[in-house]
């Protein structure tokens, strides 16, 4: 093992105002009802942020609705499409920035931010900045139209890509947003305020609300929203779904998952172990789409098991500013306490925990890379989704067999395939019950490539023409 | 004179013919409000039956080939044809429409099993892409079904409607549970037995008679249906909010034209899944 020097990427970039309000209508609402925003890694007060109340949402979905009326839905698409180019190419230009900023507030590696987050960010837009002025291709016949306002609510996991995934498609169908970030990682989501503003983006189109799980619920009860897009816990899913039965609005709902990553013995084994290390460390395990139960065919179980507990020896655990570190802080105290309990919860169920021994930081909220051997698949661990870097491991015997512990879960939005025999591949994803499938590799993501799960993952896609569709009605 | 024999109007669930497991019965009236038929009134048990069913059923249908779903489809239609006679008559009688009216509903249900037939093996060539990802990789999007469907058929129309709410669903691989029309079931039964001599495996479709508000609300929780399409009932947002509890799709009432020789490639995807899949290419 070679000692690494660190290498802290410099904050100097990043200067955040000591208290925001809402972004309503182009501009930013005086700070009220704030509460603190933390850096996960050191527990460091970033700034202080707004409480959005029932009366903020009202005024920015009335903001939206101005903007609709007035000003988005009468230019054409290739305009809309141009603000598009444009405010993807600022993040281009401000992408140091925003991955610093995104590091400081979420507790990623700036490895992660600098190189997956940002760049997909900026493709994002200016993926669907291209859709604004070919809506008639979509796939719902000449003229679509869009539904109006939309409500968004994102979670604090991927916070500006995640934004990304939900206003660029959105505004290329013509809409306008009101989006609520999630309440421990908004500070990017208020970054992306000015660029609006740097773009001359017209005022309301996209108006930000920050708050907790209350503002985000009277977004989605307002009466004069059409359209909502979710992104978050099963949990939250079902209670929105609820929230707008009898209603017209639009739902689409992105939701958790417990991904199977199926490695057979005829493996390209090194590649496999790098896929499940991606599948389950990659953002702390905070992926909707983390590989998080790894089935391994029997026979290779323990050839497997020391090649990965040998790779996750290696794994870097510490500060996320530094750009050497694979796995960073957990986002907040609220979800280490989950991780822990989960795992406390596997063990007691008979499961074997093991972790390499990394050494853990002294302040903010860590978690060591962790497998757990022996699980059933009744066990906890092997059930609900943990949203950390947690693994549990199972085995199985022939391919059905695999098979059916893979579609064994409520859940359906991911799963991964590791074999080098290519009618295996193609038959299993057939099988499988899920929305992604990644074969020998794992978490790929694109613009142009729909996401999104089967059955408690959720429904809808996003990304693609297909996630275009969300946002769009057949025309008259 | 000869006495005729008249039929026994029962289930269809797995490709069979029980009465209700709940021993009862509801009257069919025809439009004067004289009695037709005694119909078996469909339970919580029943529907339960017919999940089972047609979860059975849904991985044999959905692996069958799209030529081949498509041609039992235009089977369906073949079969329809043939005892349309007995259609016209059965909606005359319920619904008291002139002859030339019934007939122009059987030939729409007709037409439209033809125009969802031809479906079957061309959604993905429109609805599937392949994506232009930006990195070394095979990247495809296909539509899969969504699994078993719960379908709460239109109220108001007893051959056509229900035809437009069964072939969307089936044509890509899911199987149904369909409540029929309360008031007008008989052409509900007797497409039943269409379906029967259609090489349709048993399962595909199953059909419960009764009462949609009493039997629906089951469906909408049953934690093994995947989708429900709420069109003909009474309490929608109801069965939505039930639905909500395992995520269920949800094609709300109004959505859809039910009425017309052709229906809506949106409600057929609206009861897909898209799926997309990843390789890298090289080595």
């Amino acid at each position: 093992m070679f000692e690494y020097a660190p290498a802290p990427e410099s904050r100097a970039i990043v200067n955040f105002q000591k208290s925001y309000g809402h972004f309503i209508g182009g501009k930013f609402t005086k700070p009220a009802n704030t509460f603190q925003t933390i850096s996960p890694a050191t527990e460091e007060v970033l700034a202080e942020i707004s409480e959005g109340s029932a009366k903020d949402v009202d005024q920015a979905v009335k903001a939206a609705r101005s903007a609709y009326e007035k000003t988005w839905s009468k230019i054409s698409g290739s305009e809309r499409g141009k603000y598009l180019y444009r405010i993807a190419r600022i993040i281009q230009e401000r992408s140091r920035e925003l991955a610093v900023a995104e590091t400081l507030n979420n507790g990623k590696p700036i490895k992660e931010t600098r190189d997956v987050d940002l760049p997909l960010v900026a493709s994002w837009f200016f993926y669907y900045a291209g859709w604004a002025d070919k809506l008639d291709y979509a796939g719902l016949g000449p003229n679509p139209k869009a539904h109006g306002v939309a409500a968004q609510i994102i979670p604090w996991n991927f916070p500006l890509m995640m934004l990304a995934w939900k206003i660029a498609p959105a505004l290329a169908a013509g809409n306008t947003v009101v989006l609520k970030p999630a309440e421990t990682t908004s500070l990017t989501a208020l970054l992306f305020a000015e660029i609006c503003q740097q773009a001359e983006l017209p005022e309301g189109v996209v108006n930000i609300v920050t708050g907790h799980g209350a503002t985000g619920a009277a977004l989605v009860g307002h009466p004069d929203v059409n359209k909502v897009a979710f992104t978050g816990s099963t949990d939250v899913g079902r209670l929105i779904a609820k929230q707008v039965a009898g209603t017209n609005k639009k739902v689409t709902l992105e939701l958790g998952g417990k991904a199977a990553n199926i490695v057979f013995d005829d493996a390209p084994l090194d590649q496999a172990i790098e896929g499940i290390i991606n599948g389950i460390f990659f953002n702390q395990g905070h992926v909707c789409c983390a590989g998080s139960r790894l089935l391994v065919q029997e026979s290779i179980q323990d050839e497997l098991l020391k090649k990965l507990k040998k790779r996750m020896e290696t794994l870097r655990l510490g500060d996320p500013l530094d750009k050497n570190t694979d796995i960073g802080a957990i986002n907040s105290k609220a979800q280490l306490d989950k991780i822990s309990k989960l795992v406390k919860q596997g063990q007691k169920e008979g499961g074997e925990v093991w972790a390499p021994n990394c050494p853990i930081p002294k302040n903010g909220f860590w978690y060591a890379p962790t497998i757990i051997t022996g699980v059933s698949p009744t066990n906890t661990v092997a059930r609900e989704e943990i949203f950390g870097p947690v693994l549990s491991v199972m085995t199985f015997r022939t391919p059905a067999e695999a098979v059916a512990k893979a579609n064994n879960t409520p859940f359906g939005l991911s799963a991964g395939i590791w074999t080098e025999k290519g009618s295996r591949i193609l038959k299993l994803a057939d099988q499988l019950n899920a929305g992604v499938i990644w074969a020998n590799t794992f978490n790929q993501f694109d613009p142009t490539s729909p996401f999104g799960g089967f059955k408690e993952s959720g429904y809808g896609r996003e990304g693609g023409r297909h996630g275009l569709l969300a946002y769009l009605k057949a025309g008259n | 004179m000869r006495l005729d024999v008249r039929k026994t109007y029962k289930l269809f669930i797995g490709g069979k013919f029980p009465r209700s497991e709940s021993g009862r019965t509801y009257r069919a009236l025809d439009h004067k409000g004289e009695f037709l038929a005694n119909i078996a009134q469909g339970s919580r048990k029943d529907a339960r039956d017919a999940v089972v069913a047609a979860r059975s059923a849904q991985s044999g249908w959905d692996s069958a080939t799209a030529y081949n779903r498509g041609q039992v489809l235009y089977r369906i239609a073949e079969m329809l044809e043939g005892r349309r006679d007995q259609f016209v008559s059965e909606l005359q009688a319920l619904t008291g429409i002139s002859e030339k009216k019934a007939n122009l509903e059987v030939d729409a249900a007709i037409d439209s099993w033809v125009w969802h037939a031809g479906w079957s093996d061309k959604i993905d060539s429109v609805a599937g892409n392949m994506n232009p990802v930006a990195g070394p990789f095979f990247n495809i999007s296909t539509n899969q079904p969504t699994g078993v469907v719960a379908v709460i058929a239109p109220q108001d129309s007893g051959l056509v409607g229900l035809v437009n709410s069964i072939a969307p669903a089936i044509v890509s691989g899911n199987t149904v549970v369909v409540i029929a029309s309360e008031k007008l079931a008989l052409p509900a039964i007797t497409f039943t037995e269409v379906l029967a001599t259609s090489d349709l495996p048993g399962g595909v479709v199953n059909v419960l008679t009764g009462s949609e508000k009493e039997i629906a609300p089951w469906l909408a929780s049953h934690q093994d249906v995947n989708a429900i399409d709420t069109e003909g009932s009474q309490n929608a947002v109801e069965l939505e909010l039930k639905a909500a509890e395992n995520l269920k799709r949800v094609i709300r009432p109004g959505s859809y034209s039910r009425n017309g020789s052709q229906g809506s490639l949106q409600h057929i995807l609206d009861l897909m899944e898209v799926k997309t899949v990843w390789h890298p290419k090289g080595h």
